[in-house]
């Protein structure tokens, strides 16, 4: 969003925006609007901004173009704006937007860029609201402005007592210029900033009340259960449906499609009157498919692939600093393979999307990261004006990326399209286990040269894997240094006097997306756990050694020190025991972990994990943590539970059986601290803590049992 | 299609349904009750929890038929202000990310404090070990299921 767009305030009417968002948050207490009642309220209310809306009522509605997907931007998002606005949060309507001009080019989230993106432009939305309510009063009073002060949703002027209500105000400050220069609350002042808050979504959630994608209901629906050729990228060559159409309830059988970044798959729909009926017909379709130059793709033989690969000359990055000699040159050469595999994303809400094609366009109901993304792309795809398509964003059931896409929406568009019903498509989780998009593995070969003192002379960090650009976009170009696919390995604070790192592309066909926290969550893994068989070749403590490496005034020896105090690093272990740390700087900010692990039979138990999060300036610390904790817990499934693996074209896990995340008795006590500074600065939360828990584990290990785990994922029970 | 009647949160249905359609579907689609989730359909996620007879079933793998006459209990069911002892702990301890997998924790916790109300972190584990959280809130379930005992007590 654009400083421009606070100045394209205009007095709406609320019934121009009704029914585009579901109602996310509310109040408790208040305006008594009811949990998850739409907002349908007839009466005129006046913008102050497009994120800001004052009913006469006093109702006051801010909108949030940040989808709630479990990280807590029900409540971050909106406190930006009511803590400069002087109104308490209990007080406020939110409202997902749904992709409307009126709330900017971009409404979503990924990157853990949700709050630090929004945090000055939002807080000067907030600000220039309340000017604008401040300079109403004062001139209906006919007092100078600075006699007047703002609170709890009321301009109150001290000296008379006078006060009047935001929604008495709203009418006349909606008629002024908006300010240009906005003045900020200086954050000692914050009432909402910087403190543990409550989430308004939590009650709702805690009482089945909290609406998500899956919970659309639209008058007149159908379902529909989408048959795709279980190996990857199979073509449809015929069905027989009769089996399936004797299914009672069963109306319908379609051809179908999915398009999901370079890839168009077919499929075959059934559509029933429930969705259990379309399962059953489902289950009774008679495909076939042609499978020919797919069947071949098995992951044994990809691994292989890569390790050959290995050999070749990567693609060096821009940072790179130097000629080999040096690396031949040292004493001492150290030199690992890291091996990572594909990862699902698996939010347990699996993926949906209800779909109403009417005369005038579309309506959607469906969880997505993306509500501006999806709409372009269901307008561009179908030919329609972007006003046509009516976008409501209920909860995600979890995202971690995969909501990015739009694959499962496009389908259920076209399907509505051609039978002319509202269609609410569900996958299965088998689907959303087989289909993918999947986190790419990475593999990383690795060389540093010591000098005597155990010192590095020379880095080398070769990344090789396939590329989730690649996976998105046909004019990829193979032969370059994919930024996406080093992201990080370059950026660390550790001083090498001679660095090179490189890429190799593997080609692959297989859909690839995002992940939480992306490349980062495979690349630390082997650049955090070689950092630490440099320090044993060296022979030094790892965290020591780290601290050796770098600059005193850096970020990571700040969050090192934190790390080695919180965790009583030095304190000496219970025999059996092992401690390992990691760190690492990326995108999205920086986190770090020591992880105590005991011994128990062929394996470990994982004990205690230690959290530092560098967060710069916090909004709300009790959604870092939880974000943290979370974080942590997805990086411990994806180093020890299953991978996705590939046999003649197929995907072999398929449900939670095969594919298992953490259960409630495997979990470690995760303790968290946070790092704040007066810089100024602000870093995401939702991804940094995953990408140094695998590395953090694994040096635990090593250090518990003297065994170095170099790829992943590891069976924590019976270590090789 | 057969008529099944279902006695849900003390109220009487009359559904018109395959007998072998799981309970989870009859409550969602033909009751329309929607805080019961759908994660895997394969007992697997407990997403779906709901209580037959005050026990925690999977109704993705619970044949309606099964369920037919007996006193069955929602989400939706334990509370009508959102005041059960384990809302309050949930709420107080901020447990929800998503949410989704919430509906499931509750109603697992809600039948452990019912047969356990002083529950040890090994009671926990076993009786939640079915309940998975991509999110990762176990160690808020944890705590937030023995605030709700102290609650309960109190
Ligand atoms: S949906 Fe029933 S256990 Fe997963
Ligand atoms: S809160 Fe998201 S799956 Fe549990």
């Amino acid at each position: 969003m654009s400083t421009s767009s606070i100045d394209r305030r205009k007095f709406i009417q609320i019934t121009g925006i009704t029914g585009t968002g579901f109602l996310l948050g509310l109040q408790q207490r208040g305006y008594g609007k009811t949990a998850v009642a739409s907002f349908t309220n007839e009466a005129a209310g006046y913008n102050l901004s497009p994120y800001i809306l004052i009913e006469k009522s006093g109702g006051i509605t801010i909108f949030n173009t940040r989808p709630e997907i479990g990280q807590g931007t029900a409540q971050s998002i909106p406190a930006l704006i009511c803590e400069e606005l002087e109104v308490p949060l209990e007080q406020v309507t939110i409202k997902q937007s749904g992709g409307e001009k009126q709330f900017g080019a971009f409404q979503g989230v990924g990157g853990s860029y949700s709050v630090r993106g929004s945090y000055m432009e939002l807080r000067k939305v907030g600000a220039s609201a309340r000017e604008m309510l401040l300079t109403a009063a004062s001139q209906q009073w006919s007092v100078p402005v600075t006699e007047c002060r703002a609170e709890a949703g009321k301009v109150i002027h001290a000296s008379s007592g006078k006060s009047l209500t935001y929604g008495e105000l709203a009418e006349a400050a909606s008629k002024l210029q908006v300010p240009k220069k906005p003045v900020l609350k200086d954050p000692k002042d914050f009432k909402i900033l910087g403190k543990a808050a409550p989430r308004p979504d939590v009650p709702l959630k805690s009482s089945g009340k909290a609406v998500f994608g899956i919970d659309a209901d639209v008058p007149g629906m159908v379902y529909a259960s989408v048959e795709f050729c279980p190996v990857i990228g199979g073509k449809l060559i015929s069905v027989d449906d009769a089996k399936s159409k004797a299914v009672t309830g069963v109306s319908q059988v379609e051809k179908c499609e999915r398009i999901v970044g370079i890839y168009r798959h077919d499929g075959v729909a059934v559509i029933a009157d429930t969705y259990w009926a379309a399962l059953q017909g489902r289950k009774a379709l008679n495909i076939k498919w042609d499978k020919a130059d797919k069947e071949a793709f098995s992951s044994l033989a990809y691994n292989q692939k890569m390790r050959n690969l290995a050999k070749e000359e990567g693609k060096p990055d821009n940072k790179n600093t130097g000629d080999d000699t040096a690396l031949y040159a040292a004493p001492v050469l150290v030199e690992a393979f890291y091996e990572t595999p594909f990862v699902s994303h698996s939010p347990i809400e699996p993926m949906n999307c209800t779909a109403h094609w009417k005369d005038d366009g579309v309506e959607i109901w469906t969880s997505t990261q993306v509500p501006s993304e999806l709409v372009s792309e269901v307008s561009r795809e179908f030919g329609l004006p972007a006003e046509k398509v009516k976008l409501n964003v209920p909860y995600s059931g979890g995202a971690f990326g995969r909501r990015l896409i739009n694959d499962y929406v496009l389908t259920s568009v076209a399907l509505s399209k051609k039978i002319g019903k509202p269609v609410k498509q569900i996958w299965t989780r088998e689907d959303d286990t087989r289909l993918g998009p999947f986190r790419p593995p990475t593999f990383s070969l690795l060389k540093a040269g010591l000098g005597r003192n155990g010192m590095p002379m020379a880095f080398r960090h070769k990344v090789i894997s396939p590329s989730i650009e690649a996976s998105m976009d046909k004019r990829y170009d193979k032969g370059k240094m994919d930024k996406g696919m080093t992201e990080g390995i370059s950026d660390q604070d550790y001083l090498f006097p001679n660095m090179k790192n490189s890429y190799v592309f593997a080609d692959v066909d297989i859909p690839l997306l995002y992940w939480r926290a992306v490349t980062s969550t495979t690349l630390a893994f082997a650049h955090e756990c070689f950092i630490d068989e440099m320090a044993v070749k060296a022979g030094k403590d790892p965290l020591g050694y780290r601290l050796s490496l770098l600059k005193e005034n850096s970020s990571t020896y700040r969050l090192l020190q934190k790390l080695k105090e919180v965790s009583g690093w030095e304190k000496p272990l219970q025999k059996g025991k092992g401690r390992g740390v990691a760190q690492y700087k990326f995108f999205a900010g920086q986190c770090g972990h020591v992880v105590e692990v005991t011994r128990k039979g062929d394996g470990v138990t994982i004990d205690k994990v230690w959290s530092v999060i560098d967060m710069g300036t916090v909004v709300n610390p009790d959604t870092v943590k939880a974000q943290v904790e979370g974080a942590v817990v997805m990086a411990i499934t994806a180093a020890i539970k299953n991978g996705i693996t590939f046999d003649k074209g197929q995907t072999v896990q398929s449900n939670f059986n095969n594919n298992p995340i953490l259960r409630i008795s495997e979990m470690p006590d995760i303790e968290v601290h946070i790092l704040t500074d007066q810089t100024g600065q602000i870093f995401g939360a939702g991804e940094p803590g995953l990408p140094p828990l695998a590395p953090a584990l694994c040096n635990a290990v090593f250090a518990a049992t003297g065994k170095r785990i170099r790829k992943l994922p590891f069976d924590v029970n019976k270590i090789a | 299609m057969p008529t099944i009647q279902l006695k849900v949160n003390g109220q009487d249905h009359t559904v018109d349904a395959d007998p072998q359609m799981p309970l989870l579907w009859v409550l969602r689609d033909l009751i329309g009750l929607k805080g019961t989730k759908f994660g895997c359909g394969m007992a697997l996620c407990g997403a779906c929890t709901v209580h037959l007879e005050g026990n925690p079933i999977r109704s993705c793998s619970f044949p309606v038929s099964a369920a037919a006459g007996k006193k069955i209990t929602t989400i939706e069911g334990i509370s009508a202000n959102t005041d059960h002892a384990v809302q309050k702990a949930w709420i107080e301890l901020q447990v929800p990310q998503c949410g989704y997998c919430q509906s499931g924790q509750i109603m697992s916790a809600v039948a452990l404090l019912k047969s356990n109300p002083k529950p040890t972190d090994e009671d926990i584990d076993t009786a939640m070990n079915g309940n998975l959280c991509r999110c990762g809130t176990y160690q808020r379930i944890k705590q937030a299921i023995h605030r709700a005992s102290e609650i309960m007590q109190s």
